[in-house]
Formats: structure tokens, sequence, C-alpha cells
């Protein structure tokens, strides 16, 4: 598969602060790329680069056969056909659900024909007079989504899309999420802090700190890697082991777990088994 | 403004009964204004409605309020545009230049351009002088919409392939719309009730001509009923801004980022935008003052009356001193009441107060008057009536200002108090004044320097012989007396206009 965006050696400084040192890595098409890292790591950065919202002092992307940023070329944000979504969605106040679909579409009779298509893709159909405010959190995040597919842009960026959710809510918005990306065969780069949530949907993994690309990866290959402690930190101990992925449960050596989101069909799949937190207490004595 | 609170605390009874006497009684030349007004029967009133001078009367205040608030709109937008989403030089410090001229009192930069461009009388000069000293109605709110712009939409209005300039008008407009009708409001109700500018420039206004049918033919009745017709325009006026507004829910939704509004860079445009916008200060603050100054060193070398300034100077810092006197103590009763009670009588107390405010000062000083000839001719044109309609006008400043510092302070505090044994007025005493005594200085400090400048009501209950400083400087300006007037002028911006500027500033960066 070629690669729908490729970064090569981008760089960005604000004041005396490194915020992109050089990173580079590319996203085949159709995937999920995520970029992971704890705040201040540059990940939102060079999201902003990708889409045009900061210019980088150095390096080069490119888009498909299209440059979109290099030492003499800068395209701005409204022509390079790259959707976002930024923290919390962001939807126009002032529009109704519909308005705000239809905001980056061209006028004519197809118009909300397209609307009432993405709307049904990320589950919400009939929602078009609705208010913003009249959404909970996880609805507005799609009806962001659903903006941002509008117009079919080549790559869609997601900024940290579930950290205003409830923790009870996000695996469905993101499963509702990945399944809306799917569907339109849109390339996705979505930046997270958050490890569960990069596991669950990226095809790839893009592991920053510091301003740099730490390792670049499936999530199984980055399981696999040796790494030094601070990634290692941020990754979590986990294993990878074989098992065997039946239904919505799958076994292994150690036991048989319940799998929800699986990205593989039945059969013999790789599992990551991270560690987790126990509780221990003392036992009852009647 | 939320009225949805739940109650919220109790009030010493003796405090409430103040703060519904204060409301009840500041209602009273309003009813007794309509009470004039029928007195000749009700087919006289509708007679002169409809009479073809009233009716092209309305159609010349129309004219004008609707031309100052579209030339209003435009300058103040822009200037809000410039000054806080374009990287224009000293856009801080021109910013304030800008809103100052909003304490210039409008009779006096009325008197500065008539006095030295006699020609300007008329539609024009009122036109100057009224959008001059009004935009910064449109270009605070405006500015403060736009500095809590969520950068973020325009953000994703780029991505979804928008040019800024699109997103201009389709989005940051329509986002600061409410403040911009807003804003616009104030002006058209500011034009509706002026008369120091309309008057000066000898423009036959709604106010104009209500004070010409008061002291002319001295025909109260006619001046009663176009008053009462000016009040329901400007009612309209305030009706028709809700539809304007519509019921757009424009909370923003989620919270908003800590990414300040993206900021537009003017490259080689910095400088030349920076000295076209300079031009508005120059034109509505600096050549005024500069105008009066001329006026005054030449009147200077004629031997000005000394003592007649020093006269009117002690009699306005002393009505002004009284004033503000009574006007707290009806104050803080009343924003008690509206911080603390939520129930029906204290939102109408407060209400009452502020529906006064928006009156012309000219229609109040017209009911004051009508309190005067048919209930009490002893106190007619005698201080305590003058001081009735300055509190009366004043009320809300003085409310508004000490009812936020109250509703600062949960009136769980009172609570622990009485919990330990203080009666409700010892809680007053000792922890309500004490807490809101910086509200209440300041609103003090408003109500004074508003009224050292308030001109049409002192014109029309000034005890005769009293003299301020406004009415010494209304009276030369009529007689073409420029040069004599120039003292008062000089004063009235020393007096009223500094520091009411320097209480302000604060407020706006």
């Amino acid at each position: 598969m070629s690669d729908a965006l490729v970064l090569s050696n981008i760089s960005k400084s604000f004041g005396s602060v490194r915020a992109l040192d050089g990173i580079s890595f590319s996203v085949p098409e159709q995937s999920i790329a995520v970029l992971m890292g704890p705040s201040g790591c540059g990940k939102t950065t060079a999201l902003r680069c990708i889409a045009g919202f900061e210019r980088p002092e150095s390096g080069e992307i490119v888009s498909g056969e299209k440059v979109l940023s290099s030492e003499s070329i800068f395209l701005r944000p409204e022509a390079r056909h790259i959707g976002f979504v930024p923290q919390e969605g962001a939807l126009f106040p002032h529009l109704t659900v519909g308005e705000n679909i239809a905001f980056g579409l061209p006028k004519g009779r197809e118009r909300n024909d397209r609307v009432a298509q993405v709307l049904a893709l990320v589950e919400l159909d009939g929602f078009e007079k609705r208010k913003p405010h009249e959404l909970s959190g996880g609805q507005q995040q799609r009806v962001a989504l659903a903006r941002a597919l509008a117009p079919r842009p080549a790559i869609v960026l997601m900024d940290e899309p579930f950290s205003a959710l409830d923790a009870a809510l996000r695996p469905e918005v993101c499963a509702q999420v990945t399944q809306a990306l799917r569907a339109e065969k849109t390339t996705a780069i979505v930046v997270t802090h958050d490890r569960d949530e990069a596991l669950s949907i990226a095809d790839q993994l893009v592991v920053m700190l510091n301003g740099k690309v730490q390792c670049v990866g499936t999530p199984i290959e980055i399981y696999q890697q040796q790494h030094n402690d601070e990634v290692q930190a941020l990754l979590g101990d986990a294993k990878v082991v074989r098992g065997q992925l039946q239904g919505e449960s799958v076994t292994t050596e150690d036991g048989t777990y319940a799998v929800t989101n699986a990205q593989s069909n039945d059969g013999v799949v790789d599992v990551i088994i991270r560690k987790q937190p126990v509780s221990v207490y003392k036992p009852k004595t009647d | 403004m939320s009225r949805l609170r739940a109650a919220t605390g109790s009030v010493p009874p003796v405090l409430a009964l103040v703060a519904v006497l204060g409301a009840l009684l500041s209602i009273v030349p309003l009813l007794y204004l309509v009470i004039q007004a029928t007195s000749d029967g009700l087919s006289n009133v509708a007679t002169e409605i409809f009479d073809d001078a009233t009716l092209a009367l309305v159609g010349r205040s129309l004219l004008l309020c609707v031309v100052v608030t579209s030339l209003c709109a435009v300058i103040g937008t822009t200037a809000a545009f410039l000054c806080v989403r374009t990287n224009l030089p000293f856009r801080r410090i021109l910013f304030v230049a800008l809103a100052l001229p909003l304490t210039m009192p409008s009779y006096v930069a009325a008197y500065a351009w008539v006095a030295e461009r006699p020609n300007l009388a008329g539609f024009w000069g009122a036109t100057l002088v009224l959008t001059s000293i009004s935009f910064p109605f449109v270009m605070l709110p405006v500015a403060a919409a736009m500095r809590r712009l969520d950068s973020r939409h325009e953000e994703v209005g780029r991505s979804l392939g928008r040019t800024p300039v699109n997103l201009a008008f389709t989005l940051t407009l329509r986002q600061i719309r409410p403040s911009l009708t807003a804003g616009s409001l104030l002006v058209a109700l500011y034009v509706l009730s002026d008369f120091g500018a309309v008057a000066t420039m000898r423009y036959e206004s709604f106010t104009w001509s209500i004070y010409g049918a008061y002291r002319a033919g001295f025909n109260p009745t006619r001046a009663a009923t176009l008053s009462l017709l000016l009040v329901l325009i400007a009612l309209a006026i305030v009706v028709g801004e809700e539809f304007a507004r519509g019921r757009a829910n424009l909370a923003s939704v989620g919270s908003t980022t800590d990414r300040p509004p993206s900021t537009l860079d003017l490259h080689t445009w910095r400088w030349p935008t920076f000295a076209a916008l300079l031009l508005v200060p120059i034109v509505a603050l600096l050549l005024p003052i500069l105008f009066i100054w001329q006026w005054f060193s030449e009147g200077a070398s004629r031997n000005n009356n000394w003592s007649e300034l020093f006269n009117a100077f002690g009699s306005t810092l002393w009505v002004a001193f009284l004033a503000t006197a009574v006007t707290m103590l009806f104050a803080i009763p009343i924003a008690l009441v509206a911080a603390r009670i939520a129930k029906k009588w204290a939102l109408a107390t407060d209400r009452a107060v502020f529906v006064l405010h928006a009156l012309p000062g000219l229609v109040v000083g017209l009911g004051v008057v009508a309190v005067g000839i048919r209930a009490l001719p002893g106190l007619y044109q005698k201080i305590p009536m003058l001081i009735a309609a300055y509190v009366i006008l004043y009320l809300s400043l003085a409310v508004g200002s000490i009812r936020a510092s109250i509703e600062r302070t949960p009136s769980s505090i009172d609570d622990a108090a009485l919990s330990l044994g203080s009666s409700r007025l010892e809680v007053f005493r000792r922890i309500t004044l004490p807490v809101a005594a910086p509200g209440i200085l300041s609103g003090a400090a408003l109500v004074f320097l508003t009224v050292a400048k308030e001109l049409p009501a002192t014109i029309l209950l000034k005890p005769t012989g009293f003299e301020t400083l406004a009415t010494e400087l209304w009276t030369r300006t009529t007689v073409f007396e420029f040069g004599a007037a120039a003292p008062y002028a000089i004063a009235l911006i020393l007096v009223a206009m500094i520091p009411t500027a320097f209480l302000s500033v604060r407020g706006w960066q």
C-alpha cells in the first residue's frame, strides 16, 4: 500500500522550546495512525504542522503527490484538503448540526445528501436540525468527525478526540469513530496521551517523546521491541502472547479473556497483555 | 443576568422597606408625566401625536438614530477587530484612547465643534458629535466578544476549505452579532435620549423639541406627550433588538482552549492602518479639546468672570455630593435586596430602577417638573427636586456596582454570622457593608461624576440663579459666547471626564 502522508525531518521551535526535533514517519493509505506521548512531547504540534496551522522551520510534508510543506512551499490550510477534528469537537455553536456538517461542502443538491450520509455513518441519523448544545459530549465528537469527513478529505486529523468524554463512554465512541473512518476508507492521524485508546484504534503507533519520534510500528511490533526506560514507562509493562480468537473471547496459555473491538478475524492472533494494578483484601473469616 | 438563583438569604426588614420605598418613589414622576399628558383628554393626545410637525419630528430623530448607529456599528467593529485580532502597533494604548471619548459630555464636544466650525450646526454636526462619542458603546462589547472567540472554530473552517476572509463574514461576524446588536442598541437609545449634542447643534430632534415646547410656550402638555412618545419609540427599539438577536444560544460547546484567537498579520499595512485608526481618537477627542483650549486662551485675555466660575464649580460639587449621598441611601438597600432575595418583589424593585435609567434625562426632568406643578408646588425649582431627579436617573449606576460586589461573597457568610448570634442589622453593619465597601465607593464615585456633568434635568429643575458648570456652559453656548464658555468646558473635562476615564480604564483593558 502506498503512503498517504510522509513527514521527513520536520522541526519546529516556539521561542527557545524545540517542540519538534526532526521527526519523520509515514502513514499508509486507509490506515489509522496514532501519535502517542505525554503532554508537551510535540504530538499536537506535529498535527498542527500537517494541518497547516503551523509552519515547520525545516523538513518536508508530502501527501500523495502533493507537497504540503517544504523549504520553499507552504500550502495554506484551506488548500490542503485535510480534515481536522479539534479537542472536544469545537462545533460552531450558532449553527445546527446539519449546517455544521455542510460548512465545508459546495452549495448544491448533493449537499443535503452528503450531510445525511455522513450523519448515518456516525450513527446520528436525523440529527440535522439539532443545535450543538443539545448534544452529549460523545454526540458532539461524532458530529465533529462527520463535519471533517463530509468533503471527503485525503486525511483526517483528530486531536485528543476522546479526552473530554466520560471514561465509561470512551470505548463506545472510540469504536463508532473507528468504524466510521474505516467505512469512509479515510486515512486518519489521531493524537492521544491515553495508552488504552491508542492500542484500541491504532493500525500504526508513533511514540513521541521530547519532540522526537521514539519508535514506529504496529502495536504488536512495538511491544515486542526493546526500549529505553522512558519509552518503556510510557508503554507500560506488557507481554505479547499467541492466542486463539473465538468471537468475543481469546484463549491464551495464561487463560481466557473477554475481547472488545477486535482488529482481527477469528483464528490465531497475537495478544498484548498489559500489567494492571490489582486490589488485595484480607480474607473473610467467619 | 441569571435570575434563576434560589433564594439566597435574608435582609433586615428596615432595609427592605427602604428599598421598596425608593423604587416606588422613583416611579412617581413617570406617572405624573402620564397624568400631565392626558390632562386635556385622550383625544388631545392623539391630535398631538398625529400632528404633521410631530411626525416630521419622529422622522428626523429616527434618521439621526439610524445614521449614527450605522456609523458606530462600522467604526466600532472595525476598531475592535484591528485592536484585538491584528498585529497593529500600540494596539493596547490605542484601544484605551479609542474608548475615552465615551466619557466626554455630548454638549461639551458639540460646543467645541460648533464654536470652531459654525456651519456644522444641524444634522451633520449632530451626527459627527454623537458618532464620535458613542461608537465605543459598540467597540467595547464587540472587542470583548472577539477576545472570547474560540480559535479552533477558525482552524476547523480553514481545514474545511474556507479562506480567512470568507470566515470573517460567515463565522466571526455571526458569532459577535449579539454583542454588536447590544452595542448598537445602546447607541440608538443614547442618540434618542441625548439632549446636549442636538440642542447645541440646533438639530430639531425629539429632545430638542420637547425642550422647546416646554420652554418657549410653556406647553407642559405637549412636552409630556412628546416625552411619552419618545419613551414608546425607545421601547420599540429595545423590543426590536430582542428580535434581531434572535434566540441564538451562543454558549460555547465544551470548554474553551487556552490558545488565544489568531492575530492577522497586516504586513506592510501595519503603519498605514495605525495612522488611519489614529484619526478616530484625533477627531473624537483631541480636536475638541484643542478647540476648547484655543477659545480658552483667547478668552482668558478678555478678563473672565472668575467668581462666577468658582460659584458654578462649588454648586456643581455641592449638588453632586448631595445627590450621591441620597442615591447611596437608596442604592445600598436596593442592591442588597436584589442580590440576596429571589422573590418577585425584589426582582421588580431591581427592574424598576434599571428601566428608569433607560429614560432620557430630559423626560425624567419633565416628570419631576410635573410632580412639582401638580403636587408639590412648594418644592418646584428647589434643590430637593433637582436631587430627586438625579437620584432617579443614576440610582441604577450605583445599584449595579454595589450589587456586583455583594454577590461576590456567598450568603453563607451571613448565615455563619447569624449562627454566631448577630442580629440581621448587625450582620449588615459588620459583614455586608465592609465586604461591599469597594463596590459602594466606586458606585458613589460614578454617580458623583455623572451628576456633575448632567445637563437636561439640571436646566429644567435648577433654582433660579443657581448655576452648575453644565448650565453655565449651556447658557453661554446658546448665546454664542464661545470664549466665555471655554473655562466651563475645561472645568467639566477636569471634574467629570478625566476621573471617569481614570475609573473606567481598568475595566476596558
